[in-house]
């Protein structure tokens, strides 16, 4: 059994929740190391040979104009792109060691592993409650009162629980936009996933509610590895630590996200962060 | 900087356009107005010829013997909410399971698209084709009609109903659902069921609601199959007393009393299918927006 992915070497391997900030502070740790990625969209090929490593309790974020590969790099990481006949990948995703892309990963545990948040909150047509109790569910054989503890700690660590607390048993569709996109993160953040991919979380989100998702990007990158595409590249350098600019499916500069906003090695670079092109 | 010209306009152009515009309007309006009116009509006939016999006794006492005074429905009207009923808890199952295969697992597939060809043929089969093909297969085996082999008709009939409305609104849930699901390690199984059949479900269930009005009308099915009983039954290996036939039989018949009940179980069925469409549409259109 080679090829399973096993979660119990991931977890002693530190890819649990509690070791992260844990072992942070001690050394890096690299969550996720792609190498010679390839992509494929049927004939076209949206990813070129890329390399980069994500490093544990840290943020990256992958800037970059449309249809750069952006997303389709966040998706291969959880393997996302399987739902869909005619797409490929090529290359290796190293997640603790283990190749993500290898034939015959269960991908189901890979992405209680690996959560993501999308663009648009997508909240299931069922109360808050159960939006986050039913990730939980999939893995964990909790009792009423655990549960009613996870699904509390879940939604404290998504900042919406002052607001959810009364109305825990109305349909998660009953929020606002921010709320909704909050509860999926709180959903994302309940199964305590080693890695949290967001795909511009903000993007359909007036300012306000955009703040307090960012606030908890600060929040949660001390217990989470959280890969972040975004449009806004004020958003990427106030949340990231680390941040990767792609540009038609390569990737440009890779880099310590002060170093690549003040300083970018790369033309390019340099070219869309200030707005010359973009 | 030149004034942009607004002195194109011809009155002529303008005019003709109203006057093209006036007899499109007309003509879709009296198109209208001749479906309303046929439809409009046949309810004022049914309401005229059949309210009068609607009483306690159509829903009390079983169909009168020929020649005999008097006389109600009950056994018609108990055949047929069996027969539908048992036709509903079959077909809902597999329709919908149909369906969901149909989105979630087979889609391109194939077995999907040659399940969806069967499927728009059964759905404009005639129905006494299929009335037929259950007396052959069914019927004539056992060598005598019954009420199990009625609901299998009106099963193949609800089936394919069922299983395009399901496919329809499962589609109308949007992909970004079924990543969210997949994202948070969510089998198939689970994803299929526990949340896109549950985002689709008011969907689901008024296209099970109009099958079920599709098959209460239905006669030819049963003309083979469950026949009809003049007796009160409920033995669903018998022959089966149903509205359908019951007004069939009646309403050629030469007693007055028979035609002034064929009249009254069709204002019934009318009615219940009636009811049964607008609760589709009322009580689960909320649901869809809430």
């Amino acid at each position: 059994m080679k090829s399973m992915f096993d979660l119990n070497k991931i977890d002693a391997q530190g890819g649990g929740v509690e070791n992260t900030n844990k072992q942070a502070h001690q050394e890096t740790v690299n969550v996720l190391e792609v190498r010679n990625l390839n992509f494929y969209y049927g004939k076209f090929q949206g990813l070129k040979d890329i390399n980069l490593n994500i490093e544990q309790g840290k943020v990256t974020a992958f800037i970059g104009p449309s249809g750069c590969g952006k997303s389709t790099l966040l998706r291969t990481l959880n393997r996302m792109y399987d739902l869909y006949p005619g797409q490929r990948a090529e290359g290796e995703i190293n997640f603790f060691g283990e190749n993500i892309l290898a034939p015959g990963q269960d991908l189901n545990l890979l992405r209680s592993r690996i959560g993501m948040v999308f663009q648009k909150p997508t909240p299931f047509p069922m109360s808050i409650y159960e939006n986050i109790a039913f990730g939980v569910r999939l893995y964990e054989n909790l009792s009423r009162s655990e549960m009613d503890e996870r699904v509390e700690w879940a939604l404290k660590k998504a900042a919406l629980w002052n607001e959810a607390k009364d109305k825990l048993n109305q349909s998660g569709l009953s929020l606002s936009g921010g709320q909704q996109q909050r509860l999926c993160i709180a959903r994302g953040v309940a199964v305590k996933p080693s890695v949290i991919l967001l795909d511009e979380p903000t993007s359909a989100l007036d300012p306000i509610s955009t703040g307090k998702v960012e606030e908890l990007v600060h929040e949660l990158k001390h217990e989470y590895t959280i890969a972040i595409v975004t449009h806004n590249m004020q958003q990427a350098a106030r949340v990231s630590d680390y941040t990767a600019y792609m540009y038609l499916g390569n990737l440009v500069e890779f880099g310590k996200t002060d170093e690549l906003f003040i300083k970018p090695k790369r033309k390019e670079t340099e070219d869309y962060i200030t707005g010359r092109f973009g | 900087m030149s004034k942009p010209k607004f002195s194109n306009h011809n009155p002529d152009l303008f005019r003709r356009r109203k006057l093209a515009n006036m007899i499109g309007l007309s003509l879709s309006i009296s198109a209208m107005a001749v479906g309303m009116l046929i439809l409009i009509w046949i309810l004022a006939v049914l309401f005229y010829k059949g309210f009068s016999e609607i009483d306690l006794e159509i829903f009390t006492m079983n169909a009168p013997a020929p020649g005999s005074e008097g006389g109600g429905l009950l056994n018609a009207i108990v055949g047929s909410l069996l027969l539908v009923g048992s036709c509903t808890l079959i077909s809902t199952p597999i329709g919908v399971m149909a369906g969901i295969y149909l989105t979630e697992y087979g889609d391109r597939s194939r077995v999907a698209g040659i399940t969806r060809f069967i499927t728009d043929i059964m759905l404009s089969a005639p129905s006494i084709v299929i009335g037929l093909f259950v007396y052959a297969i069914f019927v004539a085996q056992i060598k005598h009609f019954s009420g199990w082999a009625g609901t299998v008709a009106l099963a193949l009939i609800a089936v394919p109903v069922i299983v395009r409305t399901t496919e329809n609104m499962l589609r109308l849930v949007p992909s970004t659902l079924r990543e969210a699901a997949y994202a948070l390690g969510a089998p198939k199984w689970k994803v299929s069921f526990n949340i896109i059949l549950r985002a689709a479900q008011s969907g689901v269930m008024t296209g099970i609601l109009l099958a079920i009005a599709r098959v209460s009308g239905e006669t030819a099915p049963l003309l083979f199959t469950a026949l009809n009983n003049q007796f009160f039954s409920i033995n669903m290996n018998a022959p089966m007393a149903n509205l359908p036939v019951t007004i069939f039989q009646f309403a050629m018949s030469p007693y007055e009393n028979w035609n002034g009940l064929a009249w009254g179980g069709a204002l019934l069925i009318t009615m219940a299918v009636l009811t049964l469409n607008i609760l589709a549409r009322v009580v689960f259109r909320e649901k869809v927006q809430g």
